[in-house]
Protein backbone atom coordinates (compact mmCIF):
# COMPACT_ATOMS: atom_id res chain seq x y z
CA UNK A 1 0.00 0.00 0.00
CA UNK A 2 1.30 3.54 -0.82
CA UNK A 3 2.09 5.76 2.33
CA UNK A 4 -0.56 8.94 1.95
CA UNK A 5 2.54 11.15 3.07
CA UNK A 6 6.23 10.07 2.98
CA UNK A 7 9.41 11.51 3.55
CA UNK A 8 12.25 9.81 1.89
CA UNK A 9 15.68 9.84 2.66
CA UNK A 10 15.37 13.87 3.59
CA UNK A 11 18.20 15.97 4.88
CA UNK A 12 18.42 19.11 5.75
CA UNK A 13 21.36 22.03 6.19
CA UNK A 14 21.17 25.07 7.74
CA UNK A 15 24.24 26.37 6.49
CA UNK A 16 26.86 24.23 8.32
CA UNK A 17 24.54 22.83 10.50
CA UNK A 18 22.53 19.60 9.71
CA UNK A 19 19.56 19.48 11.42
CA UNK A 20 17.79 16.15 9.84
CA UNK A 21 20.30 13.40 8.06
CA UNK A 22 18.91 10.59 5.81
CA UNK A 23 14.85 10.48 7.36
CA UNK A 24 12.24 8.25 5.49
CA UNK A 25 8.84 8.10 7.64
CA UNK A 26 5.98 7.21 5.95
CA UNK A 27 1.86 7.71 7.09
CA UNK A 28 -0.69 5.51 5.85
CA UNK A 29 -4.02 6.50 5.47
CA UNK A 30 -6.17 5.64 8.68
CA UNK A 31 -2.83 6.13 11.12
CA UNK A 32 -2.43 8.08 13.58
CA UNK A 33 1.64 8.86 13.99
CA UNK A 34 3.39 10.76 16.68
CA UNK A 35 6.51 12.47 16.43
CA UNK A 36 8.56 12.71 19.42
CA UNK A 37 12.40 13.44 20.81
CA UNK A 38 14.64 15.78 22.69
CA UNK A 39 14.82 19.51 22.03
CA UNK A 40 16.84 20.01 18.99
CA UNK A 41 16.52 16.52 17.81
CA UNK A 42 15.18 17.71 14.63
CA UNK A 43 11.38 17.85 14.78
CA UNK A 44 9.95 21.27 13.80
CA UNK A 45 12.81 21.01 10.69
CA UNK A 46 10.73 17.41 9.99
CA UNK A 47 7.58 19.00 10.14
CA UNK A 48 8.66 21.70 8.23
CA UNK A 49 9.64 19.43 5.25
CA UNK A 50 6.12 17.32 6.26
CA UNK A 51 4.22 20.19 5.19
CA UNK A 52 6.21 21.68 2.68
CA UNK A 53 7.22 24.45 4.11
CA UNK A 54 11.09 23.88 3.54
CA UNK A 55 12.92 22.66 0.80
CA UNK A 56 14.75 19.93 1.65
CA UNK A 57 18.80 19.55 0.96
CA UNK A 58 18.01 16.19 -0.49
CA UNK A 59 15.52 13.27 -0.36
CA UNK A 60 11.80 14.01 -1.28
CA UNK A 61 8.48 14.45 0.55
CA UNK A 62 5.35 13.45 -1.14
CA UNK A 63 2.09 13.31 -0.26
CA UNK A 64 -0.58 10.93 -2.16
CA UNK A 65 2.22 10.54 -4.41
CA UNK A 66 3.18 13.55 -5.48
CA UNK A 67 6.58 15.96 -4.22
CA UNK A 68 5.52 18.49 -2.07
CA UNK A 69 9.08 19.67 -1.51
CA UNK A 70 8.51 23.10 -0.71
CA UNK A 71 4.98 23.86 -2.27
CA UNK A 72 4.25 26.50 0.22
CA UNK A 73 1.20 26.60 3.00
CA UNK A 74 -1.75 27.66 0.26
CA UNK A 75 -0.94 24.98 -2.47
CA UNK A 76 -1.34 22.42 0.77
CA UNK A 77 -3.91 23.22 2.14
CA UNK A 78 -5.74 22.98 -1.51
CA UNK A 79 -3.86 18.81 -1.84
CA UNK A 80 -5.37 18.29 1.86
CA UNK A 81 -2.84 18.92 4.37
CA UNK A 82 -3.37 21.02 7.57
CA UNK A 83 -1.30 22.17 10.10
CA UNK A 84 -1.34 23.43 13.58
CA UNK A 85 1.33 25.47 15.47
CA UNK A 86 3.00 24.73 19.13
CA UNK A 87 1.61 28.69 19.74
CA UNK A 88 -2.12 28.60 19.29
CA UNK A 89 -2.62 31.39 16.00
CA UNK A 90 -5.65 32.67 15.80
CA UNK A 91 -7.05 36.46 14.19
CA UNK A 92 -7.75 38.44 17.12
CA UNK A 93 -10.08 40.70 15.71
CA UNK A 94 -12.62 37.85 13.77
CA UNK A 95 -15.47 36.31 15.50
CA UNK A 96 -15.25 32.36 16.03
CA UNK A 97 -17.63 32.00 13.24
CA UNK A 98 -15.23 34.06 10.78
CA UNK A 99 -11.76 32.52 11.51
CA UNK A 100 -14.11 29.26 10.60
CA UNK A 101 -15.89 30.73 7.46
CA UNK A 102 -12.76 32.01 6.58
CA UNK A 103 -10.87 28.45 6.00
CA UNK A 104 -14.58 27.28 4.45
CA UNK A 105 -14.00 29.94 1.77
CA UNK A 106 -10.91 28.54 0.66
CA UNK A 107 -11.74 25.52 0.61
CA UNK A 108 -14.93 25.84 -1.44
CA UNK A 109 -13.22 28.23 -4.01
CA UNK A 110 -15.11 31.40 -3.05
CA UNK A 111 -12.63 34.28 -1.93
CA UNK A 112 -13.01 35.82 -5.59
CA UNK A 113 -16.87 36.65 -5.03
CA UNK A 114 -16.05 40.30 -4.29
CA UNK A 115 -20.32 40.96 -4.34
CA UNK A 116 -21.17 37.88 -2.72
CA UNK A 117 -23.48 38.47 0.55
CA UNK A 118 -21.42 36.05 3.08
CA UNK A 119 -23.80 36.45 5.47
CA UNK A 120 -26.22 34.92 2.87
CA UNK A 121 -24.62 31.93 2.17
CA UNK A 122 -26.41 29.42 3.55
CA UNK A 123 -23.71 26.75 2.16
CA UNK A 124 -20.73 28.57 4.22
CA UNK A 125 -22.51 29.11 7.48
CA UNK A 126 -24.12 25.61 7.58
CA UNK A 127 -20.58 24.23 7.29
CA UNK A 128 -19.42 26.88 10.08
CA UNK A 129 -22.37 25.14 11.94
CA UNK A 130 -21.26 21.90 11.51
CA UNK A 131 -17.58 22.71 12.67
CA UNK A 132 -18.11 24.58 15.44
CA UNK A 133 -20.36 22.01 17.00
CA UNK A 134 -18.17 19.32 16.57
CA UNK A 135 -15.29 21.53 18.80
CA UNK A 136 -17.76 22.66 21.26
CA UNK A 137 -17.99 26.40 20.07
CA UNK A 138 -21.83 26.58 19.01
CA UNK A 139 -22.38 29.02 21.80
CA UNK A 140 -19.06 31.22 20.68
CA UNK A 141 -19.77 31.89 17.00
CA UNK A 142 -20.25 35.95 17.66
CA UNK A 143 -17.08 36.00 20.35
CA UNK A 144 -14.29 37.20 19.37
CA UNK A 145 -11.00 35.18 18.70
CA UNK A 146 -8.87 37.75 21.46
CA UNK A 147 -11.57 37.12 24.05
CA UNK A 148 -11.82 33.38 24.28
CA UNK A 149 -10.48 31.43 27.03
CA UNK A 150 -6.80 29.82 26.18
CA UNK A 151 -8.17 26.69 25.89
CA UNK A 152 -10.98 27.93 23.21
CA UNK A 153 -8.51 29.62 21.44
CA UNK A 154 -6.31 26.16 20.66
CA UNK A 155 -9.45 24.84 19.94
CA UNK A 156 -10.58 27.73 17.18
CA UNK A 157 -6.94 26.63 15.91
CA UNK A 158 -7.46 23.50 15.47
CA UNK A 159 -10.90 23.47 14.35
CA UNK A 160 -10.28 26.21 11.39
CA UNK A 161 -7.89 23.74 10.33
CA UNK A 162 -10.42 21.24 10.49
CA UNK A 163 -12.79 23.27 8.41
CA UNK A 164 -10.76 22.58 5.58
CA UNK A 165 -11.57 19.11 5.51
CA UNK A 166 -8.11 17.30 5.41
CA UNK A 167 -7.32 13.92 4.84
CA UNK A 168 -4.00 14.46 6.80
CA UNK A 169 -3.84 16.83 9.90
CA UNK A 170 -0.40 17.45 11.53
CA UNK A 171 -0.79 18.42 15.19
CA UNK A 172 2.32 20.41 16.63
CA UNK A 173 1.99 20.19 20.48
CA UNK A 174 -1.71 21.23 20.81
CA UNK A 175 -1.55 20.67 23.98
CA UNK A 176 1.24 22.92 24.87
CA UNK A 177 -0.21 25.71 27.21
CA UNK A 178 -2.83 23.97 28.78
CA UNK A 179 -3.12 22.35 32.36
CA UNK A 180 -2.39 18.82 32.83
CA UNK A 181 -5.97 17.97 33.48
CA UNK A 182 -7.56 19.67 30.84
CA UNK A 183 -4.94 17.74 28.11
CA UNK A 184 -6.49 14.28 27.79
CA UNK A 185 -10.19 16.66 27.56
CA UNK A 186 -8.44 18.50 24.28
CA UNK A 187 -7.02 15.45 22.92
CA UNK A 188 -10.09 13.33 23.19
CA UNK A 189 -11.85 16.37 21.46
CA UNK A 190 -9.58 16.49 18.82
CA UNK A 191 -9.21 12.98 18.07
CA UNK A 192 -13.12 12.80 18.10
CA UNK A 193 -13.38 15.65 15.55
CA UNK A 194 -10.33 13.98 13.58
CA UNK A 195 -13.05 11.08 13.28
CA UNK A 196 -15.96 13.29 12.90
CA UNK A 197 -14.14 15.46 10.06
CA UNK A 198 -13.17 12.10 8.10
CA UNK A 199 -9.43 13.35 8.13
CA UNK A 200 -7.52 10.01 7.30
CA UNK A 201 -4.58 10.38 8.73
CA UNK A 202 -3.31 12.03 12.04
CA UNK A 203 0.61 13.77 12.98
CA UNK A 204 1.28 14.26 16.35
CA UNK A 205 4.16 16.47 17.46
CA UNK A 206 4.38 15.61 21.59
CA UNK A 207 6.14 15.92 24.62
CA UNK A 208 3.34 14.59 27.14
CA UNK A 209 4.60 10.62 26.74
CA UNK A 210 0.90 9.98 28.43
CA UNK A 211 -0.95 11.34 25.66
CA UNK A 212 2.02 9.83 23.21
CA UNK A 213 1.11 6.62 24.56
CA UNK A 214 -2.48 7.03 24.77
CA UNK A 215 -3.40 8.13 21.47
CA UNK A 216 -0.59 6.52 19.17
CA UNK A 217 -0.35 3.71 16.60
CA UNK A 218 3.06 4.36 15.74
CA UNK A 219 5.63 6.24 16.99
CA UNK A 220 8.58 7.91 15.48
CA UNK A 221 11.51 9.57 17.62
CA UNK A 222 14.23 11.42 16.41
CA UNK A 223 17.66 12.13 18.33
CA UNK A 224 20.21 14.56 17.09
CA UNK A 225 18.70 14.64 13.34
CA UNK A 226 18.19 10.73 13.09
CA UNK A 227 15.45 7.91 13.24
CA UNK A 228 15.59 6.72 16.35
CA UNK A 229 12.97 4.13 16.42
CA UNK A 230 9.89 3.78 14.29
CA UNK A 231 7.82 1.23 16.44
CA UNK A 232 4.25 0.52 17.82
CA UNK A 233 3.57 2.36 21.44
CA UNK A 234 3.97 -1.72 23.29
CA UNK A 235 7.29 -2.24 21.92
CA UNK A 236 8.31 1.16 22.23
CA UNK A 237 8.00 2.23 25.89
CA UNK A 238 9.33 -1.58 26.18
CA UNK A 239 12.63 -0.32 24.81
CA UNK A 240 14.57 1.28 27.96
CA UNK A 241 17.50 2.67 25.79
CA UNK A 242 14.47 4.52 23.29
CA UNK A 243 12.98 5.82 26.37
CA UNK A 244 15.34 7.15 28.26
CA UNK A 245 16.78 9.03 25.25
CA UNK A 246 13.35 10.55 24.67
CA UNK A 247 11.79 10.71 27.92
CA UNK A 248 15.10 11.36 29.79
CA UNK A 249 16.38 13.93 28.46
CA UNK A 250 13.32 15.40 27.97
CA UNK A 251 13.04 15.44 31.42
CA UNK A 252 16.26 16.53 32.26
CA UNK A 253 16.03 20.04 30.54
CA UNK A 254 12.10 20.27 31.51
CA UNK A 255 13.67 20.64 35.12
CA UNK A 256 16.24 22.68 34.14
CA UNK A 257 13.73 25.03 32.87
CA UNK A 258 12.04 24.74 35.95
CA UNK A 259 14.82 25.68 37.99
CA UNK A 260 16.14 28.46 35.58
CA UNK B 1 -29.15 43.41 15.77
CA UNK B 2 -30.65 46.73 16.81
CA UNK B 3 -27.10 47.80 15.38
CA UNK B 4 -28.12 47.59 11.68
CA UNK B 5 -31.42 49.64 11.55
CA UNK B 6 -29.94 52.31 13.57
CA UNK B 7 -26.67 52.51 11.83
CA UNK B 8 -29.23 52.57 8.26
CA UNK B 9 -31.24 55.40 9.67
CA UNK B 10 -28.05 57.07 10.01
CA UNK B 11 -26.50 56.82 6.86
CA UNK B 12 -30.12 58.19 5.25
CA UNK B 13 -29.96 60.91 7.82
CA UNK B 14 -26.33 61.73 6.41
CA UNK B 15 -27.14 61.24 2.86
CA UNK B 16 -30.40 63.59 3.14
CA UNK B 17 -28.83 66.23 5.12
CA UNK B 18 -25.78 66.26 2.32
CA UNK B 19 -28.84 66.87 0.09
CA UNK B 20 -30.35 69.64 1.51
CA UNK B 21 -26.70 71.67 1.50
CA UNK B 22 -27.35 73.09 -2.24
CA UNK B 23 -31.06 73.97 -1.30
CA UNK B 24 -30.55 75.34 2.33
CA UNK B 25 -27.19 76.58 2.14
CA UNK B 26 -25.22 79.60 0.27
CA UNK B 27 -22.98 78.08 -2.94
CA UNK B 28 -20.01 78.37 -1.45
CA UNK B 29 -20.63 75.48 1.09
CA UNK B 30 -21.58 72.94 -2.03
CA UNK B 31 -18.76 74.22 -3.65
CA UNK B 32 -16.43 73.04 -0.25
CA UNK B 33 -18.32 69.67 -0.68
CA UNK B 34 -17.15 68.51 -3.28
CA UNK B 35 -13.59 67.87 -2.32
CA UNK B 36 -15.44 66.07 0.39
CA UNK B 37 -16.85 63.66 -2.25
CA UNK B 38 -14.17 62.77 -4.19
CA UNK B 39 -11.82 62.20 -0.70
CA UNK B 40 -14.66 60.27 0.74
CA UNK B 41 -14.69 57.66 -2.50
CA UNK B 42 -11.18 57.95 -2.70
CA UNK B 43 -10.55 57.11 1.14
CA UNK B 44 -13.29 54.23 1.31
CA UNK B 45 -10.85 52.42 -1.50
CA UNK B 46 -8.19 53.40 0.13
CA UNK B 47 -9.68 52.11 3.93
CA UNK B 48 -10.03 48.73 2.22
CA UNK B 49 -6.58 48.52 2.00
CA UNK B 50 -5.30 50.07 5.23
CA UNK B 51 -7.80 49.26 7.72
CA UNK B 52 -9.65 45.92 6.05
CA UNK B 53 -6.15 44.63 4.27
CA UNK B 54 -3.81 45.79 7.15
CA UNK B 55 -1.32 47.61 4.27
CA UNK B 56 -0.86 51.20 5.14
CA UNK B 57 -0.05 53.14 1.91
CA UNK B 58 2.02 56.45 1.47
CA UNK B 59 1.66 56.98 -2.03
CA UNK B 60 -1.75 57.15 -2.72
CA UNK B 61 -2.11 60.26 -3.91
CA UNK B 62 -0.45 58.83 -7.18
CA UNK B 63 -3.92 57.45 -7.94
CA UNK B 64 -5.87 60.84 -7.36
CA UNK B 65 -3.56 62.35 -9.43
CA UNK B 66 -3.72 59.72 -11.94
CA UNK B 67 -7.61 60.51 -12.21
CA UNK B 68 -7.24 64.03 -12.22
CA UNK B 69 -4.41 63.58 -15.21
CA UNK B 70 -6.87 61.05 -17.17
CA UNK B 71 -9.75 63.66 -16.92
CA UNK B 72 -6.67 65.75 -18.55
CA UNK B 73 -5.68 63.80 -21.55
CA UNK B 74 -9.44 62.59 -22.04
CA UNK B 75 -11.46 66.03 -21.82
CA UNK B 76 -8.06 68.21 -22.84
CA UNK B 77 -6.04 66.45 -25.22
CA UNK B 78 -8.24 64.00 -27.05
CA UNK B 79 -11.70 66.29 -26.70
CA UNK B 80 -14.19 64.34 -25.08
CA UNK B 81 -15.59 66.18 -22.68
CA UNK B 82 -18.10 63.49 -20.92
CA UNK B 83 -17.32 62.85 -17.37
CA UNK B 84 -18.47 59.25 -17.37
CA UNK B 85 -16.14 58.53 -20.32
CA UNK B 86 -13.26 60.19 -17.75
CA UNK B 87 -14.30 58.00 -14.68
CA UNK B 88 -14.18 54.94 -16.93
CA UNK B 89 -10.47 56.02 -18.21
CA UNK B 90 -9.61 56.88 -14.82
CA UNK B 91 -10.92 53.50 -13.38
CA UNK B 92 -8.69 51.53 -16.49
CA UNK B 93 -5.23 53.84 -16.17
CA UNK B 94 -5.48 52.63 -11.78
CA UNK B 95 -5.38 49.14 -12.89
CA UNK B 96 -3.16 49.46 -15.51
CA UNK B 97 -0.51 51.19 -13.15
CA UNK B 98 -1.83 49.59 -9.94
CA UNK B 99 -0.91 45.99 -11.53
CA UNK B 100 2.84 45.97 -11.76
CA UNK B 101 3.47 48.61 -9.05
CA UNK B 102 0.94 46.48 -6.43
CA UNK B 103 2.28 43.22 -7.39
CA UNK B 104 5.91 44.78 -6.56
CA UNK B 105 4.56 46.19 -3.43
CA UNK B 106 2.29 43.71 -1.87
CA UNK B 107 5.47 41.47 -1.07
CA UNK B 108 6.07 43.56 1.73
CA UNK B 109 4.38 44.58 4.53
CA UNK B 110 4.61 46.99 7.32
CA UNK B 111 7.01 49.78 7.08
CA UNK B 112 8.95 48.17 3.83
CA UNK B 113 5.50 48.07 2.17
CA UNK B 114 4.80 51.76 3.32
CA UNK B 115 8.26 53.25 2.12
CA UNK B 116 8.11 51.62 -1.35
CA UNK B 117 4.59 53.08 -1.81
CA UNK B 118 6.35 56.31 -0.89
CA UNK B 119 9.18 55.36 -3.42
CA UNK B 120 6.50 54.76 -6.32
CA UNK B 121 4.61 58.24 -5.53
CA UNK B 122 8.13 60.36 -5.29
CA UNK B 123 8.88 58.78 -8.81
CA UNK B 124 5.24 59.79 -10.14
CA UNK B 125 5.64 63.18 -8.84
CA UNK B 126 9.13 64.08 -10.76
CA UNK B 127 7.93 61.88 -14.14
CA UNK B 128 4.72 64.81 -13.59
CA UNK B 129 7.28 67.28 -12.61
CA UNK B 130 9.94 67.18 -15.44
CA UNK B 131 8.57 65.79 -18.48
CA UNK B 132 7.31 69.12 -19.11
CA UNK B 133 6.53 68.17 -22.89
CA UNK B 134 3.83 65.32 -21.72
CA UNK B 135 2.71 66.80 -18.65
CA UNK B 136 3.04 70.34 -18.30
CA UNK B 137 5.47 70.14 -15.66
CA UNK B 138 4.78 72.26 -12.90
CA UNK B 139 1.65 74.41 -14.43
CA UNK B 140 -0.26 70.76 -15.04
CA UNK B 141 -2.84 70.29 -17.80
CA UNK B 142 -6.18 71.76 -17.67
CA UNK B 143 -9.12 70.25 -17.67
CA UNK B 144 -12.09 71.88 -19.03
CA UNK B 145 -15.60 71.98 -18.36
CA UNK B 146 -17.50 68.34 -19.22
CA UNK B 147 -21.07 66.93 -19.94
CA UNK B 148 -22.49 65.00 -17.18
CA UNK B 149 -25.12 61.91 -17.62
CA UNK B 150 -25.18 63.41 -21.31
CA UNK B 151 -26.24 67.07 -20.37
CA UNK B 152 -24.42 70.28 -21.34
CA UNK B 153 -25.77 72.59 -17.95
CA UNK B 154 -24.79 75.90 -20.48
CA UNK B 155 -27.33 77.71 -18.51
CA UNK B 156 -24.81 77.50 -15.21
CA UNK B 157 -21.94 78.95 -14.90
CA UNK B 158 -18.99 77.47 -13.01
CA UNK B 159 -19.42 77.42 -10.01
CA UNK B 160 -23.49 77.17 -10.34
CA UNK B 161 -22.47 73.50 -12.00
CA UNK B 162 -20.46 72.62 -8.97
CA UNK B 163 -22.88 73.58 -6.63
CA UNK B 164 -26.08 72.41 -8.14
CA UNK B 165 -26.09 69.13 -10.85
CA UNK B 166 -22.44 68.30 -10.13
CA UNK B 167 -22.72 68.49 -6.44
CA UNK B 168 -25.97 66.31 -6.54
CA UNK B 169 -23.71 63.86 -9.10
CA UNK B 170 -20.73 63.19 -6.85
CA UNK B 171 -23.19 62.54 -4.00
CA UNK B 172 -24.22 59.71 -6.14
CA UNK B 173 -21.30 58.73 -7.01
CA UNK B 174 -20.10 58.31 -3.22
CA UNK B 175 -23.50 56.60 -2.35
CA UNK B 176 -22.57 54.22 -5.24
CA UNK B 177 -18.94 53.95 -4.43
CA UNK B 178 -19.86 53.19 -0.98
CA UNK B 179 -22.65 50.69 -1.47
CA UNK B 180 -20.35 49.08 -3.82
CA UNK B 181 -17.47 48.58 -0.82
CA UNK B 182 -19.85 48.03 1.58
CA UNK B 183 -20.55 44.60 -0.53
CA UNK B 184 -17.12 43.84 -0.96
CA UNK B 185 -16.13 43.83 2.91
CA UNK B 186 -18.72 41.92 3.13
CA UNK B 187 -17.99 39.61 0.51
CA UNK B 188 -16.00 36.35 1.00
CA UNK B 189 -13.04 38.35 -0.17
CA UNK B 190 -13.76 41.17 2.40
CA UNK B 191 -13.30 38.15 5.36
CA UNK B 192 -10.36 37.20 3.70
CA UNK B 193 -7.90 40.08 3.47
CA UNK B 194 -9.32 40.82 7.12
CA UNK B 195 -8.01 37.46 8.13
CA UNK B 196 -4.67 37.70 6.27
CA UNK B 197 -4.43 41.21 7.96
CA UNK B 198 -4.80 39.99 11.33
CA UNK B 199 -2.43 37.13 11.29
CA UNK B 200 -0.84 35.92 7.37
CA UNK B 201 0.69 33.00 8.45
CA UNK B 202 -2.22 30.97 9.66
CA UNK B 203 -4.32 32.41 6.59
CA UNK B 204 -1.84 30.54 4.45
CA UNK B 205 -2.21 27.91 6.36
CA UNK B 206 -5.81 27.75 5.78
CA UNK B 207 -5.69 28.45 1.80
CA UNK B 208 -5.67 31.95 1.91
CA UNK B 209 -4.00 33.45 -1.29
CA UNK B 210 -2.25 36.01 0.69
CA UNK B 211 -0.57 38.14 -2.27
CA UNK B 212 -3.14 37.71 -4.83
CA UNK B 213 -5.86 38.99 -2.05
CA UNK B 214 -3.52 41.66 -1.39
CA UNK B 215 -2.61 43.22 -4.53
CA UNK B 216 -6.80 43.37 -5.50
CA UNK B 217 -7.49 45.17 -2.74
CA UNK B 218 -4.37 47.19 -3.71
CA UNK B 219 -6.01 47.44 -7.23
CA UNK B 220 -9.42 47.91 -5.99
CA UNK B 221 -8.19 50.81 -3.54
CA UNK B 222 -6.38 52.58 -6.83
CA UNK B 223 -9.76 52.75 -8.73
CA UNK B 224 -11.74 54.42 -6.04
CA UNK B 225 -8.44 57.01 -5.81
CA UNK B 226 -8.80 57.58 -9.21
CA UNK B 227 -12.35 57.94 -9.46
CA UNK B 228 -11.56 60.50 -6.35
CA UNK B 229 -8.89 62.37 -8.49
CA UNK B 230 -11.22 63.01 -11.68
CA UNK B 231 -13.60 64.51 -9.53
CA UNK B 232 -11.24 66.61 -7.79
CA UNK B 233 -9.84 67.21 -11.46
CA UNK B 234 -13.27 68.30 -12.36
CA UNK B 235 -13.80 71.00 -9.64
CA UNK B 236 -9.88 72.51 -10.08
CA UNK B 237 -10.34 72.30 -13.67
CA UNK B 238 -6.63 71.13 -13.47
CA UNK B 239 -4.30 68.47 -13.68
CA UNK B 240 -1.01 69.29 -11.45
CA UNK B 241 1.84 67.47 -9.66
CA UNK B 242 1.13 68.92 -6.34
CA UNK B 243 -1.82 66.07 -6.37
CA UNK B 244 0.83 63.13 -6.31
CA UNK B 245 2.84 64.92 -4.01
CA UNK B 246 3.94 62.91 -0.96
CA UNK B 247 2.32 65.39 1.50
CA UNK B 248 -0.75 64.87 -0.23
CA UNK B 249 -0.46 61.21 0.35
CA UNK B 250 -0.09 61.93 4.00
CA UNK B 251 -3.44 64.24 3.99
CA UNK B 252 -4.97 61.20 2.85
CA UNK B 253 -3.63 59.20 5.73
CA UNK B 254 -4.28 62.20 7.93
CA UNK B 255 -8.14 61.55 7.16
CA UNK B 256 -8.70 58.19 7.47
CA UNK B 257 -7.48 58.25 10.89
CA UNK B 258 -8.70 60.85 12.04
CA UNK B 259 -12.09 60.12 11.28
CA UNK B 260 -10.98 55.95 12.02
CA UNK B 261 -9.52 53.17 10.15
CA UNK B 262 -11.63 50.08 12.05
CA UNK B 263 -14.63 51.42 10.98
CA UNK B 264 -16.30 51.39 7.43
CA UNK B 265 -17.49 55.33 7.67
CA UNK B 266 -14.46 56.39 9.64
CA UNK B 267 -13.01 57.70 6.62
CA UNK B 268 -15.84 59.73 4.78
CA UNK B 269 -15.80 61.11 8.79
CA UNK B 270 -12.19 62.13 8.32
CA UNK B 271 -12.69 63.47 5.02
CA UNK B 272 -16.06 65.89 5.91
CA UNK B 273 -14.32 66.73 9.49
CA UNK B 274 -11.36 67.62 7.65
CA UNK B 275 -12.38 69.41 5.07
CA UNK B 276 -14.41 71.57 7.25
CA UNK B 277 -11.93 72.33 10.03
CA UNK B 278 -9.50 72.79 7.46
CA UNK B 279 -11.64 75.54 6.32
CA UNK B 280 -12.50 76.99 9.28
CA UNK B 281 -8.70 77.36 10.48
CA UNK B 282 -7.67 78.44 7.27
CA UNK B 283 -10.31 81.75 7.77
CA UNK B 284 -9.29 81.83 11.48
CA UNK B 285 -5.03 81.60 11.68
CA UNK B 286 -1.96 81.22 9.46
CA UNK B 287 -0.77 78.64 11.19
CA UNK B 288 -3.68 76.22 10.67
CA UNK B 289 -1.14 73.39 9.84
CA UNK B 290 0.43 73.62 13.50
CA UNK B 291 -3.25 73.31 14.46
CA UNK B 292 -3.97 69.99 12.55
CA UNK B 293 -1.18 68.58 13.61
CA UNK B 294 -1.82 68.91 16.69
CA UNK B 295 -5.27 67.74 16.13
CA UNK B 296 -3.72 64.65 14.74
CA UNK B 297 -1.29 63.89 17.42
CA UNK B 298 -4.22 63.79 20.47
CA UNK B 299 -6.40 61.44 18.24
CA UNK B 300 -3.62 58.83 18.04
CA UNK B 301 -2.74 59.20 21.48
CA UNK B 302 -6.03 59.32 22.96
CA UNK B 303 -8.52 57.80 20.34
CA UNK B 304 -6.45 55.70 18.29
CA UNK B 305 -10.04 54.36 16.95
CA UNK B 306 -10.66 58.02 15.39
CA UNK B 307 -13.52 59.95 15.57
CA UNK B 308 -16.05 57.11 14.31
CA UNK B 309 -14.43 54.64 17.02
CA UNK B 310 -15.11 57.60 19.64
CA UNK B 311 -18.82 57.22 18.37
CA UNK B 312 -19.45 54.15 18.44
CA UNK B 313 -17.79 52.99 21.97
CA UNK B 314 -19.88 56.71 23.61
CA UNK B 315 -23.10 54.64 21.70
CA UNK B 316 -22.34 51.76 23.40
CA UNK B 317 -21.61 53.10 27.11
CA UNK B 318 -24.65 54.49 26.42
CA UNK B 319 -26.67 51.63 25.21
CA UNK B 320 -24.88 49.80 28.10
CA UNK B 321 -25.51 52.05 31.20
CA UNK B 322 -29.72 52.07 30.33
CA UNK B 323 -31.53 48.58 32.06
CA UNK B 324 -31.28 46.33 28.97
CA UNK B 325 -34.63 46.42 27.82
CA UNK B 326 -34.02 44.15 24.69
CA UNK B 327 -34.96 40.64 24.81
CA UNK B 328 -32.61 37.96 24.22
Amino acid sequence: MTPLLEAKGVSKFFGEFCALREVSVAVAANEFVSIVGPNGAGKTTLVNLLTGLLLPSSGQVFFKGQTISGVGPIALAKRGMARTFQLVQIFPQLTVAETIAAAVISEEGKQWRLLHALALDAAVTRRVEEVAAIFGLSDRLQHAARALSQGEKKLLDVASAFALRPEVILLDEPTSGVSTSEKHALMRTLVGAAKAAGVKSVILVEHDMDLVAAYSERIVALAEGKVLADLPPGPFFADPHIVATVVGKRSASHAQHQGS
Amino acid sequence: MSEAPLRLLLVALGIAALALVPTLAPPFYANLLIPFFAYSVALIGFNLLFGYTGLLSFGHAMYLGLGAYAAAVVAGVLGIRVFEVVLLAAALAAVVVALPIGFLCVRYTGIFFGMLTLAFGMLAHSFLFKFYHLTGGDSGMRIPRMRILGLEFDAYNKIELLAGPFYYYCLGLMVLAGLLMWRIVHSPFGLQVRALRDNPQKAEYLGVRVRQLRLLAYVISAVYGAIGGAILGFRIGLADPELVHWTHSGHLVFMTVLGGFSSFFGPVVGALTLTLLQDQLQSITQYWRFVLGAILAAIVIFFPRGLAGLAIDTAGRLARRKPSQVAA
